[in-house]
């Protein structure tokens, strides 16, 4: 070695890297030389170099250069030299002179040229390492295209080599590219067989159809000593990487079956420290050598799976079942090892198969639930829906609502729309707002049923559209409805958002409430259910206020208290005269209500004393009330109102006249009604069975009593099911339960409705980021809401730099404005199952 | 009403205002609206007369935009930078002009009719000439307004609201400024030009209004200024450099001749030479010099430094350096004292746009934009409008005890409230940063009051502002650029601009929504010591609603649940929204209600739903489906076999855990 000569290129070198004002860290391993003199006059007997030339004007633009500096690191290590020559200017030797010599790379061994390679045959590093390697090793790897050369090959080394044969789609790949480096290495000890040709490929026995992948056999020719039968094979069933190609041949290097002396769980072999389990052959001195053959039978079906080791047992002292025949030791630290008893050798095959197998998929598995983690532990599903109405109303938001029989009304319609029909009915809604959409979809079902009713009409105002009407309307929430009659004031609905509530409340508020009455004959009939024709098909409870000359305040009271019910109860008014017969009939004495309740022939006198307006309400509602009501998801909240334990009968549908009449007189006998008596019918509102769970883990037999008190204590008693429900053992049941003396069968839970999930902590998040926001100077230090924003870290905030643009266009999901790639992002949202409208 | 004080003899009014432009109008109308006894006084024969003059190439650079593809009236106006606010709909300015950069003529239109059609009570023709106080312990600020007009006729008033804008013309002096044409005065004939080269001084609109109009006709224009180029997408003020003016800076950077150069003005110095063109020279040169030597003795810059940039002398020399508020008027007591650095042209006034000098004197318009200079919209029509409706706001509050507007709502409306008010409002979006939504939680938690367009400077002084109470915490929403986004010099086009995702919200660049979470009023302390570059001090928590390219923030994942969770949070709730059946679940399971079932359900409002979107609650796991069990015992025909019980004790379908439902609180 010339040391003048390296120091002159250490120094070219060192001018390049200052010369070049980006040094870039992959090329390493190339070098430079000035012109073709110096580089040939350098070159080293034996050496392979690989050469390009360059003018010295555009060094470097051409792309293929850049591949060939990254590969320069990967041939280093195979011993080849990567070289970029400069071409002085007006240079005209073979290299450099010629135009296309430049689009060419040399690879010299000494100074021999062996080949040239055109550039579009050195398109990336794998093409450039294969190619290189497939030249430099042209006598260790054959190249074959026919069947014959691999019949001959065969032939040629059996009994004396075993053979590699390869087959890659094409060459310059990665597949090539690992195969021609396992022939640097193993070059020598196999003959290395390549080919491109399919036909090779279904030849030797794969299955792949269309040749697309790479294929590697290990062919045991050495061992093979007849002529006429082809060596046994081996294929890799890996992909052919480097790394699989070189455990694959270590494997075949291993001795078939390994015979073993000492105590198993001391035994280590080439298999066990690639990560395949060891199976032991227990062998007794009677059969030594018949194990022997099952020993070798056992391992060329296991090759490349598992090792295979004959254990004497005479010479090891064994704690374990005489009859045991085969051990299994794996590869994984602590694992003991298994002995069994088996019957032929195909169990041994399946038994190591089987364990692949699952230690595959538990594999997988723990890939795939550490990724699940990951993800849950990212975002904490804060960013899923969790409320159901919510999410029904984005499910169904791509179906179209009937919504032809509902006017859509404007600022422009509003005002003259409401004078066209005799009652107008409006719902205000909000089009992004996902309860008023729900009841939008109630809504359509009500104008639908409402179609053709002489004298209403259903119209809507989307509020995000024309917010002046809604204001000036006062809807202040969403959804409202209010209904507009001809010079009325206008109604406001304050029932349920369903659809059978609100066609009744349309229906029932087409009548004036209360409705006078003007004769006796006229009461008696609204008593019999003889209402307005636009009310046939009302048969609810009705109520008859009667009234003498001298309860005009009570009938102000009442008539007020009508109005505020309009549309819920249907009420009447009867002005009496003197006589007051209509009151001696059913003997109350005016101010008096009259009940006349759906499905009963009775009337209910009740009179009614001075009272405010609100209080007349009230007990209207409370008279309305059933005494032994079947508890609905409609009707509850009005006799939650009564704030009384419940006693509930859950039933799997109608419950039998025997329960019924005994849990009416119970009801009926109470004094002041302490409790709410009420069954539920499990057919007609299913959730009681959600109900029942809750109360008994699972549904007990049913029918089931059951005693809450919803308002102290929250505790759940069930009555004694081998007991019959009557009203006495009911009665003493409840004694012994105001007593203290039953255990409840559960307890409701008392906590507060906390916020289900966190919220995305911007403020920690900004303090990070942003280190001119102070710490908080509250003045209670403590007093931090629920997710505690935690103090910037003292002090070395201003070591954290803000998040650059860099940083910020790095980051994965924020994809802004660049719709660029926009297709695979959303398959990716679609896959993690997260909506995101923005993209 | 007319007063006789020591023979002097007053008009006496509760509100004056002065100056009956788009910002006297609009107080006006607010006053009039509330039946206050007020009267504005204009100089001119008519409103706007500054809109009369100018701009002087009589084109607006207010958007007055026809179509939205959105019939939401307050949304709109959103887009339209030129109708004052008012309940009468023929006033919107779009009615007026179709052009989305309207004359100048349909404005001075468009301010009559609003004088005219709302029976604004203007006197015109009266220049208010001095403004004094007089002392006097009943008067509602300790002092009484004396303004004295043109012909000494005298008004006394209670309060006063100073809207005269910014009219007054600044100017340099240097030696040679004789020479400078003013904006004011300038020919806007291009002809008047022809072959001329020309320097401007200023680099605002006016410049290069002045200059985009003579662009075509001149040899070239140079535009000198201090300061460099401020582009107003670039920085998010429209106050700065239009796109609609900028024609001039197409040809600079193409090298077309035109040119744009730094200097400080005060420096400068213009000679003329005897063929009448102007040189520039630098002051420090005509210093100890004898001018009147003529122009030969005068030492040139390029004397000395023979590539000297405006060494080409010029034909003429115009000055767009725009205006200041007029001080004159005032007497010394009112100390109405000009501002500091780049806001000396305005008066200085607090945050609540109220004279730091002089209780009870609020300056309105353009002239109130020391508050949010080169930030916010606030010197403009279409920010004004709402900070002119604010001080309105706060002036019946504390003068006739008529608390700041408010709704009440249950806290179930809380994130519907602000999700309207985020898409629609047009306060808080003209004036980010400076307008705010306020939030005054109830006890508990279970109602709130929602105040709008609140000026924030003045959060601290919240509770005797606005006569509303804030013991339990609040919320306040306004809208914010992104903090490094916007500048003369930054990159406003770079990739990745834009956040798409909720929880990187708070690196939003683009104007969007921010939720700020108090648990008790900021002191006036903390306002001062707040951040830099921070409009309001730490929260106790705070919420970024993502940008949206649409400004549409209803997106019920990626808005609105983000948002739920921030509300549910500060407030230790759950504001998830449930059907009847469920609400129904809990009462009989649970001792306690969600806020949602307990203002809906249990007041007999539930949400029975439709049969179609159960299913789909269903489906997503969110609703246990009982139908299903139901069904396993109606294939049996005896309903009261006791045996039979005991089969569907075992037909029972496994409850899956409702896991958002139920399970979810125990996490």
């Amino acid at each position: 070695m010339s040391t003048p000569r390296d120091r002159w290129i250490s120094c070219s070198v060192f001018l390049l890297f200052c010369a070049s004002s980006i040094p870039r860290p992959g090329i390493a391993g190339l070098r430079q030389e000035p012109s073709p003199q110096r580089y040939f006059s350098g070159l080293e007997a034996g050496r392979a170099s690989l050469a390009f030339f360059t003018p010295h004007v555009s060094a470097g633009a051409q792309p293929f250069l850049e591949q060939i500096e990254s590969s320069a690191e990967a041939l280093q290590d195979y011993g080849i030299s990567v070289v970029k020559v400069n071409c002085p200017k007006g240079d005209v030797s073979r290299y450099c002179g010629k135009e296309n010599a430049l689009r060419k790379a040399y690879l010299f061994r000494g100074n021999i040229l062996i080949r040239e390679f055109p550039t579009d045959a050195l398109f990336d590093v794998n093409s450039i390492v294969a190619n290189v390697l497939f030249a430099l090793l042209f006598n260790e790897v054959k190249y074959i295209e026919t069947l014959a050369d691999l019949q001959n090959t065969e032939s040629v080394l059996k009994g004396k080599s075993n053979m590699v044969f390869a087959y890659v789609p094409a060459t310059g790949t990665a597949e090539h590219r690992a195969v021609m480096e396992a022939a640097f290495v193993y070059g020598t000890i196999h003959q290395f067989v390549l080919t491109t040709e399919a036909a090779l490929l279904k030849a030797t026995g794969s299955d792949d159809p269309d040749g697309s992948s790479a294929w590697l056999l290990f062919c045991h020719c050495q061992r093979a000593t007849d002529p006429a039968q082809p060596c046994r094979r081996t294929a890799l069933a890996q992909p052919l990487t480097l790394l699989n190609i070189h455990r694959h041949l270590k494997l075949m290097g291993a001795p078939l079956v390994t015979e073993v002396a000492e105590d198993p769980e001391k035994v280590s072999t080439v298999h066990l420290q690639l990560g395949l389990p060891l199976v032991f052959i227990l062998s007794q001195r009677e059969t030594y050598e018949a194990d022997r053959r099952t020993a070798e039978f056992v391992a060329w079906q296991l090759l490349g799976k598992a090792g295979v080791a004959l254990l004497s047992r005479d010479l090891v002292d064994l704690n374990v079942l005489h009859q045991s025949n085969v051990a299994l030791k794996t590869p994984e630290e602590g694992m003991p090892i298994q002995y069994l008893v088996l019957e032929d050798t195909d169990e041994i095959i399946t038994l190591v198969e089987d364990k692949n197998k699952v230690k595959q998929i538990q594999e997988d598995e723990e890939k795939e639930e550490e990724e699940e983690d990951e993800d849950e532990k990212e975002n904490n599903n804060q960013d899923i829906q969790d409320d159901q109405v919510v999410e029904a109303v984005s499910r169904d938001k791509k179906r179209e609502l009937p919504l032809e029989h509902v006017l859509v009304l404007t600022e422009e319609t509003f005002r003259s729309s409401l004078s066209e029909a005799a009652r107008t009915v409006v719902l205000f809604y909000a089009s992004w707002e996902a309860v008023s959409l729900a009841v939008l979809r109630s809504y359509s079902e009500v104008a639908d049923h409402l179609k053709g009713t002489p004298g209403v009409l259903l119209s809507r105002v989307n509020c995000w559209d024309w917010p002046g009407i809604c204001t000036q309307e006062n809807v202040t929430q969403f959804p409202t409805i209010k209904i507009y009659g001809k010079g009325e004031k206008s109604m406001t609905y304050d029932g349920m958002w369903g659809t059978e509530e609100i066609i009744s409340f349309i229906m029932l508020s087409r009548v004036s409430c209360p409705l006078k009455l003007a004769t006796m004959g006229e009461a008696e009939g609204y008593l019999r259910g003889e209402f307005p024709p636009e009310l046939s098909s009302h048969h609810h409870t009705s109520l008859l206020g009667v009234f003498s000359a001298a309860t005009s305040e009570a009938r102000e009271a009442f008539e007020e208290a009508g109005n505020i019910l309009s549309g819920h109860v249907m009420t009447g008014m009867y002005f009496e005269d003197d006589d007051l017969a209509l009151s001696r009939k059913y003997s109350v004495s005016p101010p008096a209500l009259l009940l006349a309740r759906s499905g009963r022939r009775s009337v209910e006198g009740i009179s009614l004393p001075k009272q405010s307006v609100q209080d007349v309400v009230q007990m209207i509602r409370y008279e309305l009330l059933d005494v032994f009501p079947e508890i609905t998801v409609q009707n509850l909240p009005q006799y939650l109102q009564l704030a009384k334990p419940f006693l509930i009968l859950f039933s799997d549908g109608d419950i039998s006249q025997m329960e019924s009449k005994e849990m009416l007189k119970l009801a009926k006998g109470t004094p002041q009604q302490a409790f709410v008596a009420c069954w539920l019918n499990l057919k007609k509102t299913p959730v009681g069975y959600g109900i029942l769970r809750t109360y008994f883990a699972a549904v007990p037999s049913l029918p089931v009593l059951v005693w809450v008190n919803l308002q102290a204590g929250g505790q759940v008693f069930q009555f004694p099911p081998e007991q019959s429900i009557t009203e006495v053992n009911i009665l003493s049941w409840l004694e012994k339960l105001q007593a203290g003396l039953e255990i409840p069968s559960c307890t409701l839970s008392e906590e507060d409705w906390k916020p289900p999930l966190p919220a995305y902590d911007f403020l920690r998040m900004m303090e990070t980021a942003v280190p001119e926001l102070p710490p908080h100077t509250s003045h209670h230090p403590g007093d931090m809401p629920a997710p505690h924003p935690p103090e910037s870290p003292g002090g070395d905030t201003a070591i954290q730099e803000e998040p650059s643009q860099e940083s910020m266009a790095g980051k994965a999901g924020s994809p802004g404005r660049d719709l660029r790639g926009t297709a695979p992002r959303l398959a990716a949202k679609e896959k993690q199952g997260r909506r995101h409208s923005e993209l | 009403a007319v007063c006789a004080v020591s023979g002097t003899a007053f008009l006496y009014h509760d509100y004056c205002v002065i100056g009956a432009g788009p910002a006297g109008l609009q107080a006006a109308y607010f006053l009039q609206q509330a039946g206050r006894d007020y009267i504005v006084f204009e100089r001119s024969h008519a409103p706007g007369s500054f809109f009369a003059l100018y701009p002087r190439h009589r084109k607006l650079i207010s958007i007055n935009k026809q179509y939205t593809g959105k019939s939401n009236s307050e949304f709109n106006l959103r887009h339209d930078w030129n109708s004052l606010l008012s309940h009468d709909r023929r006033l919107l300015f779009r009615r007026y002009s179709h052009d989305f950069f309207p004359h100048a003529d349909t404005m001075v239109r468009y301010l009559e009719d609003f004088a005219s059609l709302l029976e604004l009570r203007v006197q015109y023709n009266t220049a208010i000439i001095h403004v004094t106080l007089e002392r006097n312990g009943q008067a509602w600020n300790g002092h009484y307004f004396l303004l004295t007009d043109q012909d000494r006729k005298s008004y006394k008033c209670s309060s006063l609201l100073v809207a005269t804008g910014t009219w007054v013309p600044n100017v340099v002096n240097f030696p040679g400024s004789e020479y400078v044409e003013g904006y004011e005065t300038v020919s806007v004939n291009p002809g008047d030009f022809a072959g001329q080269t020309v320097l401007i001084l200023g680099r605002g609109n006016s410049a290069f209004e002045t200059a985009e109009n003579i662009l075509g006709v001149t040899n070239f224009i140079h535009m000198v200024s201090r300061s460099r180029v401020r582009l107003s997408w670039a920085t998010h003020y429209v106050g700065d450099l239009r796109a609609i003016n900028n024609g001039l800076l197409d040809t600079y950077q193409l090298k077309s001749l035109d040119g744009l150069l730094e200097g400080d003005l005060e420096d400068l110095a213009i000679v003329k030479d005897k063929k009448g063109k102007l040189h520039i020279t630098l002051r420090f040169y005509l210093e100890n010099r004898n001018i009147s030597a003529g122009i030969d003795s005068i030492t040139l810059p390029q004397d000395e430094l023979d590539n000297f940039a405006t060494r080409a002398p010029y034909d003429r020399v115009i000055r767009c350096l725009g205006w200041k508020f007029d001080f004159s008027i005032y007497n010394r007591s009112l100390r109405m004292m000009p501002g500091k650095g780049n806001i000396k042209k305005y008066p200085q006034i607090k945050p609540s746009y109220e004279s730091r000098g002089t209780r009870g004197l609020f300056v309105l318009g353009t002239a109130s934009h020391s508050v949010d200079f080169r930030k916010s919209a606030g010197g403009f029509i279409h920010g004004f409008r709402y900070t002119t409706r604010a001080v309105h706001r706060l002036l019946e509050n504390r003068h006739h005890g008529v608390p700041w507007p408010s709704t009440a709502y249950p806290v179930t409306q809380l994130t519907n409230s602000i999700i309207k008010r985020v898409n629609e409002a047009s306060g808080l979006y003209q004036m980010f940063s400076v307008l705010a939504d306020i939030i005054l939680l109830r006890e508990n938690a279970t109602a709130f009051e929602y105040l709008e367009e609140y000026p924030i400077g003045v959060l601290a002084e919240l509770e005797t502002q606005t006569g509303r109470k804030a013991p339990h915490g609040l919320f306040v929403v306004i809208m914010e650029y992104g903090r490094n986004f916007s500048g003369a010099d930054k990159d406003v086009f770079y990739y990745n601009r834009a956040v798409g995702e909720a929880q990187h919200a708070w690196q939003s660049n683009f104007l969007h929504p921010v939720i700020y979470y108090y648990k008790r009023l900021p002191t006036e302390r903390e306002m001062r010591l707040r951040p830099p570059e921070w409009p309001l001090p730490r929260p106790d928590a705070i919420h970024h609603i993502v940008e949206d390219f649409l400004t549409d923030w209803t997106a019920p994942n990626a808005h609105i649940l983000p948002l739920r969770r921030f509300l549910e949070n500060c407030l230790s709730t759950d504001l998830r929204s449930f059907f009847a059946e469920s609400c129904f679940l809990f009462a009989f399971t649970r001792q306690k209600l969600p806020p949602f079932c307990q203002q809906g359900y249990m007041r007999m409002q539930g949400l029975m739903g439709s049969e179609g979107l159960r299913r789909h609650a269903v489906q997503a796991g969110l609703l246990q489906d009982y139908i299903l069990t139901d069904f396993s015992g109606d294939r049996l025909p005896d309903s009261h076999d006791r045996s039979r019980d005991q089969l569907l004790r075992d037909q029972v379908i496994p409850v899956r855990p409702l896991q958002h439902l139920v399970n979810a609180k125990d996490e």
